[in-house]
C-alpha cells in the first residue's frame, strides 16, 4: 500500500510554524512513517516545479501556514488547493491573517515608504522600490507583486479545516494529526486540535467578580500569580479566544494575546474582546469612563492582534484621494 | 466623490422599552424625520455586540445609530451602561479602521422622547450627509467572500 502524501508550505509568516511541526518530537518519526512527504520547501529542497507536476488531488494532506501577501503567496494557495484533498490552514496567520495582517492598517504606497525610505539605517537617496519586472543584462527578471491587503488562506480558496494558534501547540499539533490519520475527519470548517470554548474555561486562576477602574498594559504591572489578570485589570484576551492552549500564558503569568482565534460561534475577535473588555469597568459616569479606556492604547493591535485580517472588517479605509 | 443627490443609509439599533418606543411616538405624534434611517429593534441596547455595527459598515451602511434607555432608567437595569462602556470604546476602533466618528452616534432617548428621537435623526442624516459616502467595500478595497463555498465534505 502506498503512503498518503503530505506536504507543508510557508507564505507570510514568520517560520515558527514549521518548528511547531517538529515540537511533536521524535513522533515526527512516526509522520514521516506514516506519510509520504512530497513538498515541505522549509526542510527539503522541493521547486514548484515538482509541485506542478503532481496531479489533480493527488497529495492528501496539506499543511498550509502563513498568510496571503504576495501573489507568489496566491499562486501556491491555488496551486496546493488543486493538488489537495485536505486543505488544512495551520497556525494564526493562515487561519486569521496573524501578525502581517496587522499591515492592513497601512497599504502598499506607505510600507514601502517606511521600509525602503524613512527606515533611519537605510540608504535609498534616489527612493528606488522594487519593481516587478526589471530588465537585467541577463533578461527579463521577475519578482511577486505585493499587495495592498493581507488575505487569510480561506478568503484566497476554499478550506477544509484549521488549526489555530502562534503557533499550534505541540498537543494542537499531534490531536489534528491524529484526527486525520485516523480517518475521523469532522465536518468541514472544524478546528482541529483546539476547543469549542474560551481560553478562560481552561484557565486555572481564580476567578471572581471582575470590576476594574484602570486598564493595565502587561508591561506596566507585576501579575499576582493565582487571580484573573482582568480581574487585576490586566488586558487578557481570554474571554474571546478559542480554548486549546490550556492557558499555556496564563501559567506563565502572561496575559492571552488571542492567538488560537476567535471562540466557536464568534464572528468578529476584536469587537467580542472589546465588548468583554467594556463590561469589566467598574464606573457609570461618562467622564470616568472615558478616563479608564485611556489605558487602551491601540485598539485594534490589541483587539485584533491575530486577526485583522480575518476580521469583518478586515482592512483601514484605502485613503481614495491617494490612489486617484 | 458626487455628493449631490447622495441619501445616506443609516442603520438604527433601538431598544424595545425606551427608544423604539419613543421613534413610535414620533410616528404616532405625525412628526417627521428622514427615512434614510432603518431600524433594528433589539431588547436592550446592551444587547447591541459591537459586531453588529462593525457588521453594518461592512454591508454599505454610511451611519449607525445606536439609542437606549436614558442612564438609570433600563428595563434591565444596567444594560445601557454596558453600551455607555463600549460605546466610547467602539469609536476608538472604528477611528482606527478609518471610519469617522461622526458615522456612528449614540443617543438616550425615552418612549416619551418623540420629538428628540427626531431631530437626533433629521441632524444625524444630515451629518452623515455632508462627510459623504462610506461604501466600505470599495473604500478598503474587499470584497466579501463567503468561508469554505463549494465544500461540503472532506475526503482522504
Amino acid at each position: 500500500m502506498t503512503k498518503p502524501k503530505l506536504a507543508l508550505n510557508w507564505t507570510a509568516s514568520c517560520g515558527g510554524c514549521e518548528i511547531a511541526v517538529l515540537e511533536i518530537k521524535e513522533k515526527i518519526l512516526d509522520v514521516a512513517n506514516i506519510f509520504d512527504i512530497v513538498f515541505w520547501p522549509c526542510v527539503m529542497d522541493f521547486k514548484y516545479s515538482d509541485l506542478e507536476k503532481f496531479k489533480s488531488k493527488e497529495i492528501d494532506l496539506c499543511l498550509f501556514n502563513g498568510a496571503i501577501r504576495t501573489s507568489e503567496h496566491e499562486h501556491l494557495a491555488k496551486l496546493l488547493r488543486e493538488k489537495s484533498k485536505v486543505l488544512v490552514a495551520y497556525g494564526a496567520c493562515a487561519c486569521e491573517g496573524g501578525i502581517p495582517g496587522l499591515a492592513n492598517q497601512f497599504d502598499k504606497e506607505s510600507i514601502f515608504q517606511r521600509v525602503y525610505v524613512e527606515i533611519p539605517s537605510n540608504q535609498n537617496k534616489d527612493k528606488k522600490f522594487p519593481q516587478e519586472n526589471n530588465d537585467m543584462p541577463e533578461g527579463k527578471v521577475q519578482i511577486p507583486a505585493f499587495y495592498d491587503t493581507v488575505k487569510s488562506l480561506k478568503q484566497i480558496v476554499p478550506v477544509e479545516y484549521f488549526i489555530p494558534g502562534c503557533p499550534p501547540l505541540e498537543k494542537t499539533t499531534w490531536k489534528a494529526l491524529e484526527t486525520v490519520v485516523k480517518g475521523e475527519l469532522p465536518p468541514v470548517g472544524s478546528y482541529l486540535g483546539a476547543g469549542d470554548k474560551t481560553v478562560c474555561e481552561e484557565c486555572p486562576r481564580k476567578k471572581e467578580e471582575k470590576k476594574i477602574k484602570r486598564f493595565y498594559r502587561s508591561h506596566l504591572k507585576l501579575p499576582e500569580p493565582e487571580k484573573c489578570l482582568l480581574e487585576q485589570g490586566i488586558i487578557c484576551a481570554g474571554p474571546a479566544t478559542r480554548s486549546g492552549c490550556e492557558g499555556a500564558c496564563l501559567k506563565a503569568n502572561l496575559p492571552c494575546w488571542g492567538c488560537y482565534g476567535p471562540a466557536q460561534g464568534v464572528v468578529d475577535v476584536g469587537a467580542k474582546f472589546m465588548s468583554a473588555l467594556a463590561s469589566v469597568i467598574d464606573s457609570d459616569d461618562e467622564k470616568e469612563i472615558n478616563k479608564i479606556l485611556e489605558g487602551i492604547v491601540d485598539p485594534i493591535g490589541t483587539f485584533y492582534r491575530f486577526g485583522l485580517a480575518g476580521s469583518i472588517l478586515r482592512r483601514r479605509k484605502i485613503s481614495q484621494e491617494k490612489k486617484g | 466623490m458626487n455628493q449631490k443627490g447622495f441619501e445616506p443609509k443609516i442603520i438604527g439599533f433601538l431598544c424595545t422599552w425606551c427608544s423604539y418606543t419613543g421613534a413610535d411616538m414620533a410616528g404616532t405624534s405625525r412628526m417627521k424625520y428622514p427615512s434614510n434611517i432603518v431600524i433594528v429593534r433589539v431588547m436592550c441596547s446592551g444587547r447591541i455586540d459591537p459586531t453588529f455595527v462593525l457588521k453594518a459598515f461592512q454591508d454599505g451602511a454610511d451611519g449607525v445609530l445606536i439609542a437606549g434607555c436614558h442612564p438609570g432608567d433600563c428595563h434591565y437595569i444596567n444594560g445601557n451602561m454596558k453600551t455607555m462602556r463600549r460605546y466610547p470604546l467602539m469609536v476608538k476602533l472604528l477611528e482606527g479602521f478609518g471610519i469617522e466618528k461622526e458615522r456612528i452616534r449614540l443617543e438616550w432617548v425615552s418612549a416619551a422622547e418623540g420629538e428628540k428621537f427626531s431631530t437626533v435623526v433629521k441632524d444625524f442624516t444630515a451629518k452623515v450627509k455632508k462627510i459623504g459616502p462610506l461604501n466600505w467595500s470599495v473604500q478598503a478595497g474587499v470584497s466579501k467572500e463567503a468561508s469554505s463555498p463549494g465544500l461540503k465534505e472532506a475526503r482522504l
